[in-house]
């Protein structure tokens, strides 16, 4: 093996740091996004290549077995997954970041224990102690999302009484454990504070998602995002690399800015999220008011599709539910099939459809419906005045009136899809239960509202057929 | 029982109060249907079509009044109609109880059960059978066609090879159901529309027309009354409105007037000074024309020009267009009978607890029961709009720029005091760190909100970087520490190429 020299190495690492700024910047557009994915495999591969072969001294061969093994592993896994299962895979890709970071969090302190001394000791030791921290979080809260979205676990927060209570004492052990094991790390020992830090992070990262609730889990995947990037910079931190540490700052600020887009879109406070709850106190007591909300008009599928045939402008609003059904691909042929008869077909789509950031996007992308007729909500808001027909595909919070209407209700506050104000809205629904909010929806019972009872896709390829 | 269909005998009416269409669904609710013959000759249904539809066609009205149990007619009976009525019979048309009290009284002397369409409660249960809405809507549609047969120009604006054709402005006056419907047909000819109505609520229903709506700077009049129709204004908002007008028809072309509150005659809102500053060639419509007229100089049922000015007063608009007015007025006759008729057996049960039917019924067994309870309004009027809501939002705000000043201090000071301990080496990893979060957001903010879920695969596999502190160990002699770093290196090698790859699979079904 040739010599490469420290600077080289270097230059590398901030060749691959461009290259990773770069890959984020390309997904500003989709006529970009595919360069940007390139960006950052050209990076990552850079960063590997200078690392082994300028580093790496021995074990290759465990190396290369490892690197490959891996990779088909994850190969196999990208080309299997279901897109409906994307938050699902993201999710527990997170939980991979988070045991690799305790792993070499750990891995370091064996055997690195004592090239420091003085201040950058404690320094060290303490941001050894917190890669593990974020890393262990990361995991254990990325494995409980995982359950959570692949409905392994159940949806509904999990609340043991007293549980802030709970979170403050777990900081506060964690604190102490972090003060001992920077003390005993100095006399050589240490382990023992750091695996049951380890242990506690654990368990505090299944307790914070257990406690959170199914509709929030866009913000839930967006934070562990961000933390996969935090446990990366602080293990950069811990080894001094900056490459470590530039990128686990840039995906760690990305998924702050996701799980910050996601917060508003639901009007509600970071914390409140984290702290869990959703729809348990507040949204049982709004439920439960009970007051005669007036009659549902439903209506059959073939009805729906005169009424799409005789639409001018119709915008689609997918949620959850086009998810759970499968349903993107019929919508794609009923999107063609109306497009054809000449009918603007646009879809709508809430920052918080769905289960993570963007997921409605990437379903419809793979039922092939062109990405220039799909809007956010921002954009299209404002013409729902002159759209004949709105199609809410099992969405229910997101197209909720009382968001507006009561500002002091459980989901007072949260930009909503004001599909009410077009002429008609048809809204796909399997019964009359209320979204994860908890909160009854007026819009179902507004004049101008049908509703299609049934599975999304067995309707929908009724409507189709009667096309 | 029997439902019997009269020809309308006023002079010029020309609808009828069934259409064989509406016929046949009559049957299948148990009913018979006689219907006399030549009834919808006028507008454009055969006795044939009636007798296909499964009627029976009498020859002459006595047969009809004679053998039927219900009578269906449009206008409200004739005198010698009236006489023709008997105790037990149930007659259902327009009665306009307020204004012609003779024929209530000669009603209920009679024993009739009467149900005046024009008496329907304005609930929005009832609005299927609202007969007052559907003949409105054709008025208002037909006032522009008779607009346009006496206006010389186009209604639409157009550039030709013979010159500029400027639109033709309509104002429309009165914003109900006529009125839009005005709107509706003017700006569907190509028209400039403005319109004015005194209840502002009405607003967006006449932009939602596509017409412009005229606002006059009148803070906390609202003009809107009981059960959705307009109410008299004080005498400074009619001032202000005349003002208006006046400046509006030195403009405008073509002027229709729907205005009209309940029980009163038509306000006078285009005066004769107006007509006269209006451009020759120029139409007025008055709609209003029946209960007195709009417009100062509009004779009733006739068309004339003064000033130069048409004005149309036909009060018969919806006879006009009588086949259309037919199937509208038959369609919203069929509603009441159903509601008739819950069994649907061809007996009809006149519930007076049912608050539509109640309304509708002004003779019941030999009572006046004229004029009904007030309704219980459905459409609950406009709650004062409460100012609750504008404090906590300014509070909101006067915390969120202390919130962020305060952290921004702290923040800055929490950095002093780590710079003040910190050794130089950590200090340059530190800004490295800081200046990457900066860049980080401001590449994140730019990112589209649909490529969101890409976002997170790709930075889900970039953060796999730490793979590089795996490798930096896997050279260990430590054995433990070496094949912790071996599995490592597969776990992030899971993540590095299935992040890329799903998404690059994302990416690429991402097409125009």
């Amino acid at each position: 093996m040739f010599e490469l020299n420290e600077g080289i190495i270097q230059v590398s690492y901030i060749i691959a740091t461009i290259l990773f700024i770069l890959a984020l910047g390309g997904l500003s557009n989709q006529e970009t996004a595919r360069r940007g994915n390139w960006y950052g495999i050209v990076g990552m591969s850079i960063a590997l290549i200078a690392t082994i072969v300028g580093i790496v001294t021995q074990a290759y061969v465990e190396l290369l077995v490892a690197l490959l093994l891996g990779g088909t592993i994850g190969l196999i896994a990208a080309r299997r997954v279901q897109m409906t299962q994307m938050p699902e895979l993201v999710a527990i890709l997170h939980s991979l970041v988070g045991v690799a970071a305790v792993a070499v969090g750990f891995a370091n302190f064996i055997g690195h224990g004592g090239d420091y001394e003085g201040t950058m000791k404690t320094i060290h030791d303490i941001e050894t102690y917190v890669g593990i921290l974020i890393g262990a979080v990361t995991f254990s809260g990325s494995v409980i999302a995982f359950g959570k979205l692949s409905g392994k676990i159940g949806g509904k927060p999990l609340l043991l009484p007293a549980r802030h209570w709970l979170n403050l004492l777990l900081l506060l052990v964690v604190i102490y454990y972090g003060y001992a094991f920077v003390h005993q790390s100095a006399a050589g020992g240490g382990l023992m504070p750091l695996v049951i830090m380890t242990v506690l992070s654990l368990l505090f990262g299944i307790h914070m998602v257990m406690a959170i609730g199914g509709a929030d889990m866009p913000v839930v995947v967006s934070m562990l995002n961000s933390y996969s990037g935090w446990a990366a910079s602080a293990i950069g931190f811990m080894l001094g690399n900056d490459l470590l540490i530039v990128t686990g700052a840039l995906v760690g600020s990305s998924g702050a800015i996701l799980s910050y887009i996601m917060c508003r879109a639901m009007n509600r406070k970071f914390l409140a999220v984290i702290a869990g709850g959703f729809g348990t106190s507040e949204g049982t007591q709004a439920s439960g008011g009970g007051e005669d909300q007036g009659e549902v008009v439903p209506i059959s599928a073939e009805e729906t599709a005169d009424l799409l045939t005789g639409a001018r402008e119709v915008m689609i609003i997918p949620g959850y539910g086009m998810a759970v059904a499968q349903a993107q691909h019929v919508v794609h042929e009923i999107t063609q099939a109306l497009r054809g008869k000449g009918v603007n077909v646009r879809f709508g789509i809430h920052p918080v459809a769905g289960r993570m950031p963007g997921h409605m996007n990437v379903l419809l992308a793979e039922a092939k419906v062109p990405y220039d007729i799909v809007f956010e909500m921002e954009e299209i808001n404002d013409d729902f005045p002159e759209v004949d027909v709105s199609v809410v595909i099992g969405a229910n919070d997101i197209v909720n009136p009382s968001a507006l209407d009561e500002p002091d209700g459980p989901i007072g506050g949260m930009p909503v899809l004001e599909c009410w104000k077009g002429k008609t809205s048809i809204v796909l629904k399997r019964s009359m239960a209320t979204g994860y909010a908890g909160v009854q929806n007026p819009l179902f019972f507004k004049e101008n509202t049908r509703m299609l009872f049934g599975d999304a896709k067995e309707t929908l390829e009724g409507v189709y057929k009667a096309l | 029982m029997r439902i019997g269909v009269p020809r309308e005998i006023y002079a010029g009416e020309k609808r009828v109060a069934t259409t064989p269409e509406v016929a046949a669904q009559l049957i299948k609710l148990g009913f018979e249907i006689t219907v006399e013959s030549q009834a919808g000759a006028a507008a454009d249904f055969s006795d044939a079509a009636y007798e296909a539809a499964g009627c029976n066609v009498a020859l002459s009205a006595d047969e009809v009044w004679t053998q039927s149990d219900i009578i269906l007619k449009v206008r409200g009976p004739e005198p010698d109609e009236a006489g023709r009525l008997r105790s037990g019979q149930t007659l259902v048309s327009f009665l306009w109880p307020a204004q012609n009290p003779e024929l209530l009284e000669q009603l209920t002397q009679r024993g009739v059960t009467a149900m005046a369409m024009d008496s329907v409660p304005r609930i929005s249960r009832a609005q299927k059978l609202d007969a007052l809405s559907s003949m409105a809507n054709i008025a208002g549609y037909r006032a522009v066609v008779e607009a346009a047969q006496h206006f010389g120009r186009f209604f639409t604006g157009q550039i030709t090879a013979a010159g500029k054709v400027a639109p033709a402005k309509v104002l429309v006056i009165g914003a109900g159901v006529a009125g839009l419907a005005a709107i509706g047909a003017a700006s569907g000819m190509g028209a400039i529309v403005r319109s004015f109505d005194t209840r502002p609520e009405v607003k967006e229903q006449v932009e939602s027309m596509g017409a412009e709506f005229l606002m006059l700077d009148f803070e906390d009049e609202d003009g809107s009354g009981e059960g959705g129709y307009a109410k008299v204004m004080s005498d400074e908002f009619i001032a202000a409105e005349m003002a208006l007008f006046a400046e509006q028809a030195k403009d405008v072309d073509i002027v229709i007037t729907t205005a009209l509150i309940p029980g009163r005659p038509a306000p006078k809102l285009w005066t004769a000074e107006m007509v006269e500053s209006m451009k020759d060639g120029s139409v007025v419509v008055d709609l209003a024309a029946e209960q007195g007229g709009n417009c100062e100089l509009t004779e009733p049922n006739e068309v004339v020009v003064k000033h130069g000015v048409t004005l149309i007063g036909y009060t018969d608009m919806a006879s006009r267009l009588a086949a259309q007015s037919s199937q509208l007025y038959a369609t919203n006759l069929r509603h009441l009978l159903t509601e008739l008729t819950p069994e649907k057996d061809g007996h009809i049960v006149v519930d007076m607890e049912d608050e539509v039917i109640r309304g509708a019924t002004v003779c019941f067994e030999g009572n006046t029961t004229w004029p009904p309870p007030a309704p219980k309004l459905s459409a609950a009027p406009l709650k004062p709009k409460e100012e609750v809501a504008p404090p906590p939002i300014k509070e909101e705000k006067k915390r969120s720029f202390a919130g962020p000043a305060i952290g921004m201090v702290l923040a800055g000071m929490a950095l002093l005091g780590l710079g003040a301990v910190a050794p130089p080496e950590f200090m340059a990893h530190f800004t490295v760190f800081v200046l990457a979060c900066f860049v980080g957001y401001m590449v994140i903010w730019n990112v589209t909100p649909a490529l969101h879920t890409p976002l997170m695969s790709v930075t889900n596999a970039i953060s796999s970087i730490i793979v590089i502190g795996a490798l930096l160990q896997i050279s260990s002699d430590i054995d433990l520490v070496k094949w912790v770093a071996v599995g490592t290196v597969f776990i992030t090698a899971i993540n590095i190429f299935g992040g890329f790859a799903v998404t690059r699979r994302m990416l690429e079904m991402f097409r125009k």
